[in-house]
């Protein structure tokens, strides 16, 4: 349960455009017992040239794991979902569907298109911090990712 | 958040051919605070069958979330999830991987078929509880499963 303490940071690719929901993500995996690296990058254009290393993401390390918004400015986050599920280079990479959205198209889209899994933003600032702290507790401490 | 506390059950199928962690992980699961029904196959040919609807399961509900171990008898379990991660009908049923095996090819290759998350069950026994816990805490408290509709 506990090698990835002593190895490699985590690489945490976060797909969010609203600056005050980026904040409250960062500090609370500041805290993490896990040592972790919290990428971010505010669209879905930005977000595939992070994963492909283009651009000025030549250097960009391989998320061990990618936060993904749905509703964002230039590349939907479906149509990203869609793109990382499919390259064989990305597919394996968890992604975590983290949104307001509770419509039910999205939620069964996002699992047809291989979401990982689909958590929604709660509007309230107290419950937000618990959902980002279980995200954290079980996808750095509990589960087993895919280390490339 | 709590939506899914009113209303049905959520179906969770457990593959397990181990009757002790059977039983540890519906202890773990008892006090979970949404309303949950654990049905147990124990190997991969009855799992088809049961979310196949087939024989026996004829009448077997429709999963919200599968708990797959890997080594399995007559069907293996990486054979389980590739076949129903292609299956059109059941592929959005998320699949909880929980196995012994620490193998870096089975972690690998178990996310590219398109299991949901890979987890390694410790030997300890209260370590075991607390995964179960956690486990509980996120797919059947924040995690919004898909909805029972095909």
């Amino acid at each position: 349960m506990d090698i990835e303490r002593s190895g490699k940071p985590i690489n945490i690719l976060l797909v969010e455009d609203s600056p005050g929901d980026v904040r409250l993500l960062q500090e609370a995996f500041k805290e993490s017992r896990i040592h972790n690296n919290l990428h971010v990058v505010e669209n879905g254009v930005e977000a595939l040239l992070f994963l492909r290393r283009e651009g000025k993401y030549t250097n960009a390390p391989h998320p061990d794991i990618i936060l993904l918004d749905l509703n964002l400015p230039k590349k939907a986050g479906h149509e990203v979902l869609s793109e990382i599920k499919e390259d064989p280079n990305l597919r394996r990479i968890p992604v975590v569907i983290l949104t307001v959205s509770k419509n039910e198209d999205d939620i069964i889209k996002s699992y047809n298109l291989r979401a990982n899994c689909y958590v929604t933003k709660p509007t309230e600032l107290d419950d937000f911090i618990q959902v980002v702290r279980t995200i954290e507790e079980f996808w750095l401490n509990t589960v087993k990712l895919p280390k490339e | 958040m709590n939506s899914q506390t009113v209303g049905k059950p959520v179906d969770i199928l457990l593959v397990e051919d181990n009757p002790g962690d059977v039983r540890l992980t519906q202890e773990a699961l008892k006090d979970a605070k949404m309303l949950n029904e654990l049905h147990v196959v124990e190997d991969g040919e009855e799992t088809l069958a049961f979310l196949r609807q087939e024989g026996k399961y004829a009448d077997a509900p429709r999963p919200d979330i599968i708990l797959l171990d890997l080594n399995l008898p007559r069907k293996d379990g990486r054979e389980v999830l590739a076949e129903l991660k292609k299956d059109e009908d059941l592929k959005s049923i998320p699949v909880v991987i929980l196995t012994t095996s620490k193998a870096e090819e089975d972690i690998l290759k178990t996310y590219d078929l398109h299991a949901n998350c890979y987890i390694t069950k410790p030997v300890d026994m209260e370590q075991f509880i607390k995964i179960v816990k956690s486990i509980k805490d996120f797919w059947l408290t924040i995690v919004k499963l898909p909805p029972k509709r095909r």
